[in-house]
């Protein structure tokens, strides 16, 4: 393997006051790679998010995004260069129609799309995820799936090499479970390359190549999803007794 | 109600060939009145410019608006009026990417009390220069500007500022803007540099500003700090955009004509309690319609679409 990973992290650090959020993690992704990022609730996944989408700056630690290191850039820039994210509590832009959440993600990411042509993507874009037809509509009026599903189209409008999703397929129902899953896999397709921090274990079985388990901020297992899920360790640290 | 692009366009030009003949056939009180409302007019509109999309609240109006006046007293009889008025914009322009590029990360509260004080900072060091270095506290303003020529100017400021108002509204600036304005997290995870636009929007703000100052320097004959750096006039442009609605570019107009008024009237009958008056006004807008008149005016206006039939 020649060409760097496309996602390098190593040794990356995190404090809060006292608390280690993230404390010395290593990932790495490759191109066209769903990778699973486990844990339980406060074990650091959305702050390691955080810290690879620039939205926080390490402590410790490196992030190379194909062998470049970026660590501590503005989120701007890290979103320049090609690495999308979503929110836990999702964020769409209220004032705003859908359209032009998905334009918002075009005009300014990694291709500075505007005009005509900018409005056909935006339109291409909202078909991808579903929305097909509902440009016009103002977010306010989406429900919590639509939601969920504009940010990713606007996430999408980056045209971005990686994508982070943080618990992106969260509190759907079975059916919309279904049609999420199949549209994440689809954009496996596209090349492009997804960390997805989630909870959802037919999702993690059925998507994702690898998976790598925090607990307290560490890394405590890597490998297949049904390597991991059968880990002791794992088991132990899902179950809460880590100090037994 | 939305009318043809060429249609506005023409509507707007012989609005502002109308406007330009106010001096042709107002008295002098009609006229200065005329120029009180557009000095508010371009000042609000281009207060509204940076605080309406970003929600920061500026009180260094007075700070830009003074630099324009006191460049035109020290400059105004030494050279040429075009000079003069390209060396405030410089000025004006310069202070603001300082005090953009140190002040917007801070938030909210910190940063009205940042621009107050800093407005203030601006006085006292002028004040002190003053006193200390030139040894006058005030200065006459010697300049070959006839009160008509300051009107047609400020009403060129008005359509300047207008028209870069809707160039922005229809620019990626313009949509960065807004997304700022809902989300700054948001903002900066689909690539906007977040400060870069806030710090043009304020550079654009504050150009507008200075030049209004410049531009009515010649207005006063005589000028000291206390008269060029009045933290009045920062609040009197902060509660006349408001009143008007600063989520529309035609909003701050709408509280300008009104307040203009008042002010006039206030000052005139009890110049004692002018501040104390105001104050109460601002209370009283910001309670009553949070959105200005112009949201006001948009929700009668929905209403009255969705009772025919
Ligand atoms: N901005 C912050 N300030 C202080 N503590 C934080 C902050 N963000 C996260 N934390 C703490 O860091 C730990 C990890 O949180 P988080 O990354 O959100 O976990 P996860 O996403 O795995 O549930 C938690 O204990 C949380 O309370
Ligand atoms: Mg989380």
């Amino acid at each position: 393997m020649n060409a760097p990973p496309l996602l390098a992290v190593q040794g990356l650090t995190r404090r809060f006051g006292g608390l280690v959020a993230v404390d010395g993690l290593d990932l790495t992704v490759f191109k066209g790679e769903i990778i699973g990022l486990l844990g339980p609730n406060g074990s650091g996944k959305t702050t390691a998010l955080n810290l690879i989408s620039g939205a926080l700056k390490p402590d410790a630690g490196t992030v190379a995004l194909r062998g470049d290191f970026i660590q501590g850039l503005a989120p701007f820039r890290i979103a320049r260069r090609g690495v999308a994210r979503t929110f836990q509590l999702v964020r769409v832009l209220g004032s705003m129609t859908c359209r032009e959440n998905v334009l918002a993600g075009l005009a300014f990411g990694t291709r500075n799309d505007w005009g005509v042509r900018a409005d056909a993507n935006a339109d291409d874009l909202l078909q991808r995820v579903g929305l097909v037809g509902r440009g016009g509509v103002m977010t306010a009026e989406l429900t919590y799936i639509d939601q969920k599903r504009l940010e990713l189209a606007r996430a999408l409008a980056l045209r971005p090499d990686l994508l982070l999703l943080d618990e992106w397929l969260a509190g759907l129902n079975p059916t919309e479970l279904l049609q999420g899953i199949e549209l994440v896999r689809s954009l496996r397709g596209d090349g492009i390359a997804i960390l997805m921090v989630e909870h959802v274990m037919d999702a993690i079985r059925s998507l994702c190549d690898r998976c790598v388990v925090m607990n307290a901020g560490r890394r405590i297992a890597e490998g297949t999803p049904s390597a991991v899920l059968a880990d002791p360790e794992v088991i132990r640290a899902y179950l809460g007794d880590e100090d037994a | 109600m939305t009318l043809p692009l060429p249609v506005k366009i023409v509507g707007a030009a012989v609005a502002v060939a109308m406007l330009a003949c106010v001096p042709l056939v107002a008295d002098g009180y009609r006229l200065s009145l005329a120029i009180g409302l557009l000095n508010y007019t371009v000042l609000a509109t281009a207060w509204a410019l940076f605080s309406g999309p970003t929600r920061y609240v500026s009180l260094a109006t007075v700070a830009f608006f003074g630099i324009g006046v006191y460049t035109v007293a020290v400059l105004g009889e030494v050279l040429a009026w075009p000079l003069v008025l390209l060396i405030a914009l410089g000025i004006g322009v310069v202070l603001a990417l300082i005090i953009g590029l140190s002040t917007l990360r801070l938030s909210g509260v910190y940063f009205v009390i940042f621009t107050f004080g800093l407005a203030e900072l601006v006085r006292q060091l002028v004040t002190w220069f003053e006193v200390n270095k030139t040894r006058t506290l005030g200065r006459y303003v010697f300049v070959d500007i006839t009160t008509d020529q300051i009107y047609w100017q400020l009403l060129a400021l008005a359509v300047m500022v207008f028209a870069a108002g809707l160039l922005i509204r229809r620019s990626r600036l313009g949509l960065a803007l807004r997304v700022i304005g809902d989300d700054e997290t948001v903002a900066r995870h689909v690539g906007i540099n977040v400060t870069a636009a806030k710090v043009a929007l304020f550079m654009l703000s504050a150009a507008f500003m200075t030049l209004c100052g410049a531009v009515m320097a010649p207005r006063w004959s005589y000028i000291d700090p206390a008269i060029a750096f009045n933290p009045v006039t920062s609040f009197q442009v902060l509660i006349m955009a408001l009143l008007g609605g600063v989520h529309r570019l035609y909003g701050p107009v709408l509280g300008v004509v009104p307040l203009t008024l008042l002010f006039e009237f206030l000052l005139a009958n009890f110049p004692n309690h002018f501040s104390i008056l105001i104050g109460i006004a601002f209370m009283l807008i910001v309670y009553a319609i949070p959105n200005g008149i112009a949201g006001l005016a948009e929700k009668l206006w929905a209403r009255v679409k969705g009772a025919r039939p």
